[in-house]
């Protein structure tokens, strides 16, 4: 079991800034699950994406987090990404000038020389990223364009979805990816997500609704509350929080 | 992370403190400054009289002024008696005799910023007969300028061979009295370059003052005049990437520009002097002149800077717009880190009709370093229809630098068009975090960054300064941050 684990997070604590906000986090993945993460607000979701990409302002103050048999916690964020961990971010930042192509192409080559590839030639890259983009049903003239620049929210998304394909990382982290979306952009993003999907490839998916789960289906949900997972199903699950709301599991959390 | 940082940043600054100058200097003028050293220099360089004439007035000028103390920089009070103002250059056989003698980390950081080899030699000031093949690359240089009619040349041979040009067009755009620093330069000088485009020729390469048979050290006091004759064009590069040394503090260098009816100039410069250390000790002083003159009807001029050296720069390339329909332009990127400090920007002055100026201004501060644009756009009442267009970014990296713009404008003709722009902002760390979560390490991610920044200035670069110009962006910027 523990030998084809992709990741195991052990007892996690984390703090932002002073304040703890993971409290004691365990969760397995194996290749080519998908799970989703739900919760209410400020239970710790996104906490738990950033920590993961090895964010700054994040500080791990116990537990631990083992990467295909490493030790994904001391690791830069540089690293853990050439290893195989992608975020798509909440908020996909602009880069002004930065050229999209370049960035994912400078991004490609880390990856690749991280796994003893050699650089893609410039002919290469762009056949790549021209198949990748019709996948994601974008412009071709976005290649040009800078890095998120003047973006609207549902091309950003797309966007992080798009690099993700390029890319192609062994673990997934998707950091709200639906929020923002209207119901076209939300199936070019499942659509995209669901293409990726791989036996060799898995997805941890933080999400508010799940609208999101519908077209994305996941394997196992899990509810996090109060820095902890307090409870695992299938999809399921996840039909049920729809329903009813988080409050019928909160009262067992309450400490 | 941040001790690796450190490590290439002491490397970087390293190869300044390495000693490849020996102390055995001959001929050198003890230090001081009264009419008697302005006459030994012009006596030393054989000049005729009104050469002599022109920088005695200019010193008599100068020293009827004061320092200027405008600008946004900080400095102790220079003691002009303590500079010795001529030494002859080095003989060969104080200088290394070949690479092989000369400090490794230099040549690992012209390997770096992709420098040819045979201009390794020169920059490192080996031996000029051990310089590989630049005699004879130079000599063809020359012949094909000559058969164009072009006169490319240092300033000292240009006095001796081609006087009556030099004495119709120097000081016709610097006039001694200019400023300070100008006419200390004009009292002092050292040499330079000097460019003659006859009229009709279009220059059939880049001149690079990398090709001008000159004398080491002369970076100091250094006047260079260009003229382009009615409907000439010339491309001029000056400076070099590679971290050039000097012993001198104190540059006040100017610069001379002339174009006739129809004529294009078009100057780049890349300046890298030594920007002093970590803490902000030595590095040199560059006040800098800097001014062309759109003499004729529909001339250009074009000035595009990349500036990263230096521990203080205050230079503003300028255009007189004089003829009408002519066009004034100005891209720079202006790097300053650590202690460093600049005041940089230009000056347009719009009097003929229809006159167009651009400004592309990019700064960008790191460490604890000050970086100052500082830009005129001044439209005289006969200029009708002149246009401007202005735009001046800022960029930020880390939190103990400080950017500052000052524009001035005057406009006296009311159908002028003025336009201005101005951001500033910061390398955010979400900006960071985004690249590196793609695989892309802090380095790099900074320099792809301010690469994205400078973009529109890069593009105004002869296609291989823009390459070198981004190479020595990123060495510029060695740990900037972490």
């Amino acid at each position: 079991m523990s030998k084809q684990t992709l990741i195991s997070i052990k007892d996690l604590h984390a703090n932002v800034g002073d304040t703890p906000i993971l409290k004691g986090l365990t969760l397995e993945i194996n290749p080519g699950e998908v799970h989703a993460i739900m919760g209410p607000n400020g239970s710790g979701k996104s906490t738990l994406a950033n920590v993961l990409a090895g964010r700054d302002d994040y500080t791990v103050t116990g537990g631990s987090v083992e990467f295909m048999g490493e030790n994904l916690l001391e690791m830069e964020p540089e690293e853990r990404a050439r290893a195989g961990v992608f975020l798509a971010f909440q908020y996909p930042v602009e880069i002004p000038g930065v050229n999209n192509t370049y960035l994912l192409r400078a991004a490609l080559n880390a990856v690749r020389e991280a796994r003893g590839e050699e650089e893609i030639s410039a002919v290469d890259f762009m056949k790549l990223a021209r198949e990748k983009m019709k996948l994601m049903e974008m412009d071709p003239g976005f290649l040009n364009r800078g890095v998120n620049e003047g973006f609207s929210g549902g091309e950003k998304k797309r966007n992080e979805i798009f690099q993700m394909a390029v890319l192609e990382p062994a673990l997934c982290v998707l950091d709200e990816t639906d929020s923002g979306l209207d119901i076209d952009a939300l199936k070019i993003v499942a659509n995209g997500v669901n293409s990726l999907r791989a036996e060799d490839r898995s997805f941890l998916m933080v999400t508010h609704y799940q609208r999101l789960l519908s077209y994305i289906v996941p394997d196992f949900v899990h509810v996090l509350a109060g820095g902890r997972i307090i409870r695992s199903g299938d999809k399921d699950l996840a039909l049920e929080l729809e329903e009813r709301g988080y409050d019928w599991l909160l009262g067992d959390a309450a400490a | 992370m941040s001790s690796t940082s450190n490590d290439v940043q002491s490397f970087v600054d390293k190869k300044y403190k390495h000693g490849f100058v020996t102390d055995i200097e001959s001929d050198t003028f003890p230090p001081g400054l009264d009419e008697s050293v302005v006459r030994a220099i012009s006596a030393r360089k054989n000049e005729p009289e009104f050469m002599l004439e022109w920088r005695l007035k200019a010193f008599r000028l100068w020293q009827e002024m004061e320092t200027p103390e405008w600008a946004h920089v900080h400095f102790p009070p220079i003691d002009y008696n303590a500079i010795s103002y001529f030494s002859a250059p080095k003989k060969d056989e104080d200088r290394p005799k070949s690479l092989d003698e000369v400090d490794p980390k230099l040549l690992e950081t012209y390997d770096k910023l992709g420098i040819p080899l045979h201009e390794r030699a020169r920059l490192a000031g080996v031996a000029v007969d051990a310089v590989f093949d630049s005699v004879s690359v130079t000599t063809t240089f020359r012949d094909k300028l000559y058969e164009a009619g072009v006169i490319f040349c240092s300033f000292s041979e240009a006095v001796q061979e081609h006087p009556e040009l030099v004495k119709k067009y120097l000081g016709t755009v610097v006039p001694q009295r200019d400023n300070y620093f100008a006419a200390l330069n004009s009292a002092v000088f050292s040499d330079g370059s000097f460019v003659f485009i006859p009229k009709g020729v279009r220059c059939p390469m880049e001149l690079s003052t990398y090709f001008r048979i000159n004398e080491m050290n002369t970076g100091q006091f250094e006047r260079t005049l260009i003229v382009a004759e009615e409907g000439s064009h010339v491309s001029y590069l000056e400076g070099c990437t590679a971290p050039m040394r000097d012993e001198n503090q104190l540059h006040a260098a100017v610069v001379e520009l002339v174009a006739l009816d129809d004529a294009e100039i078009k100057y780049s410069t890349v300046q890298n002097w030594y920007p002093g250390d970590e803490e902000g000790k030595g590095g040199i002083y560059n006040f800098v002149t800097k001014r062309g003159d759109c003499r004729g009807k529909n001339s250009k001029i074009s000035w595009t800077q990349v500036e990263t050296g230096s521990a203080i720069t205050w230079k503003y390339p300028s255009c007189v717009l004089r003829g009408d329909n002519s066009i004034g332009e100005f891209y720079s990127v202006a790097v300053t880190n650590n202690y460093q400090q600049a005041d940089t920007g230009t000056k347009m002055i719009h009097i003929g009709e229809n006159t167009k100026s651009t400004i592309v201004s990019k700064g960008i501060s790191a460490g604890k370093a000050q970086n100052a644009y500082r830009g005129l756009v001044k439209i005289m009442p006969q200029a009708k229809g002149a246009r401007n267009y202005t735009q001046c970014d800022s960029l930020l990296i880390g939190k103990e630098c400080g950017a500052h713009t000052f524009p001035y404008m005057e406009v006296k003709n009311a159908s002028a068009t003025v336009e201005h722009e101005a951001t500033t902002s910061k390398i955010g760390d979400d900006q960071l975090f985004y690249c590196r979560q793609r695989g892309i390490d802090e380095e790099d991610a900074v320099n792809l960054i301010v690469n994205g920044f400078c973009k529109d200035v890069f593009r105004e670069l002869p296609m291989e300064f823009a390459v070198e110009a981004q190479a020595l962006l990123n060495v510029s910027l060695e740990g900037a941050v972490g």
